[in-house]
């Protein structure tokens, strides 16, 4: 078989297929190298479902409001599978003065970038969502906002980009770049050669060891992040939601299941053994988290939990573009758990800029070379 | 290469069969039919069928199901079931309410267990 097609991507996870999907439309040959077992193993199928414009950094929310306006509408029938989109809009949460002041903030930067957000009272919030305890006194409130289904969105994507023929080959971590005649053309792995006139580099927190061997480095870190689901309950509510304080942020699925996801406060210095292991406190403080704004859930059963490493950008916002250095290079990483929502959007325009080498959305605010010394 | 590994093995077409109907995973109701058809569509791991379809993501999460989907995966793509890596598990091992979840600790005296 032929390990070479004009574009090689390296990650299997939405980013990678979903750039794989919009290339192959385009006509153009892919290959899709994952390092591990499974497509979408990272945290495209780990993370909370969150489709969100609110609450995001300036520089990255036109993307977000790009694939909310054109993308996600469409994405189910377009992939032939239920991505579960809901857009029935994102409550973020508060119970004091303070966070208040937190969500006051984040509406008013992203009212400046034209998003629909607005602060509600606390009898507002109830009338979207009566299940909240009347200790909730604010709330900012975007109704553009939604929630869909991290796995059969991924995997859909997967699923359509293998059908028009991109290979996809698992368990193939790449080892190197290497360039020739100036340009980066192989990708090794420990058993095979690949080549490609354009190389995509969307490999999560792998990535910046695998660009480190052509010399560009992009600054992040990892941390472990956990959810939980709960059984099928009754149909409650279909707002995406969080809190000012981020204890918890999640969701009712379609399945009736609630996803939640939350923290510790550990989430940057906690382990792995090969699989990412939850941490025995973890859930339980997002269920704490969880109950003092659902008193109604309390009996709620869990029936798992997991983690997932996420890949945190040193200044919080995604690292996507080519990289002129090193000419054929494309980087898309450190999407800092912002990575789902904005998928399809980053995809599409991914495809745009390889095929053309121009983007509808400005992604210069996200280019690599933005790291600068503090003086 | 591993033969689960190269997702565009030609594994042949899929053939209905009289027996598609039969549900295999009993909480969330997924019929053979359905798994032999993600197999199909390129769900080539356990894990990614259970991503996909929601197999052993119910309330038994897979303790009755997984070694029925397992063999219908392996079949399917014409392996040995041994070639297919488990599932993995996760807590808790029984459903458990969140109030009861939640008093692993109290809030602010993690340390003075």
């Amino acid at each position: 078989m032929k390990n070479n097609a004009e574009v090689v991507i390296i990650g299997g996870g939405v980013i990678g297929c979903a750039t794989a999907y919009y290339l192959a439309k385009n006509g153009t040959s892919v290959i899709v190298l994952e390092g591990s077992d499974h497509i979408g193993n990272g945290g495209s199928s780990r993370n909370g479902g969150g489709v969100r414009q609110s609450g995001r950094d300036p520089r990255e929310l036109p993307l977000a409001m790009y694939g909310i306006k054109n993308l996600w509408p469409t994405l189910s029938e377009e992939l032939e599978v239920d991505c579960e989109y809901h857009q029935d809009g994102n409550l973020r949460l508060g119970k004091t003065e303070k966070h208040r002041q937190i969500l006051q903030g984040l509406a008013d930067k992203a009212s400046a970038c034209g998003l629909d957000v607005r602060m509600i009272d606390g009898a507002e919030v109830r009338r979207i969502n009566p299940y909240l305890t009347e200790e909730v006194t604010v709330a900012s409130w975007c109704p553009t906002d939604g929630h869909a289904n991290p796995l059969t969105t991924t995997l859909g994507f997967y699923k359509m980009a293998r059908r028009m023929g991109v290979r996809f080959i698992t368990e193939e971590p790449v080892k190197e770049l290497r360039m020739i005649k100036g340009k980066v053309r192989q990708v090794i792995t420990p058993n095979n050669i690949y080549e490609g006139e354009q190389i995509l580099v969307a490999a999560g927190y792998h990535s910046r060891d695998i660009l480190g061997t052509v010399g560009i480095d992009v600054p992040m870190t990892q941390s472990l992040l956990e959810a939980l689901v709960t059984e099928a309950e009754p149909h409650m509510f279909d707002q995406m939601l969080g809190t000012a304080d981020a204890d918890f942020y999640g969701h009712q699925s379609k399945h009736g299941s609630f996803v939640f996801g939350g923290s510790s406060g550990f989430e940057g210095c906690n382990k792995d053994n090969g699989t990412p292991i939850t941490n025995s406190i973890t859930a339980p403080a997002i269920c704490r988290g969880i109950m003092k704004y659902f008193p109604d859930l309390a009996d709620a059963k869990i029936v798992r939990t997991w983690a997932g490493w996420s890949d945190k950008s040193a200044d919080g916002v995604p690292v996507l573009g080519k990289v002129e250095e090193v000419p054929g290079l494309v980087v898309a990483c450190a999407f800092t758990g912002h990575g789902f929502g904005i998928s399809p959007a980053v995809g599409d325009q991914l495809c745009k800029l390889m095929l053309t080498g121009k983007t509808d959305v400005d992604i210069a605010p996200l280019h690599y070379n933005r790291f600068k010394a503090k003086i | 290469m591993n033969q689960v590994n190269d997702r565009s093995r030609d594994i042949g077409p899929y053939v209905a069969a009289p027996d598609d109907d039969m549900i295999i995973c009993r909480c969330e109701e997924i019929t053979k039919g359905e798994i032999r058809r993600a197999v199909h569509d390129g769900m080539f791991t356990l894990t990614e069928i259970r991503r996909y379809l929601r197999t052993g993501m119910g309330l038994c999460q897979g303790q009755t199901c997984s070694k029925l989907v397992k063999g219908i995966v392996a079949r399917e793509l014409g392996v040995s079931p041994a070639e297919l890596e488990p599932v993995t598990s996760r807590v808790p091992m029984r459903p458990l309410e969140m109030r009861i979840f939640a008093k692993e600790a109290k809030e602010g005296e993690q340390d003075e267990k």
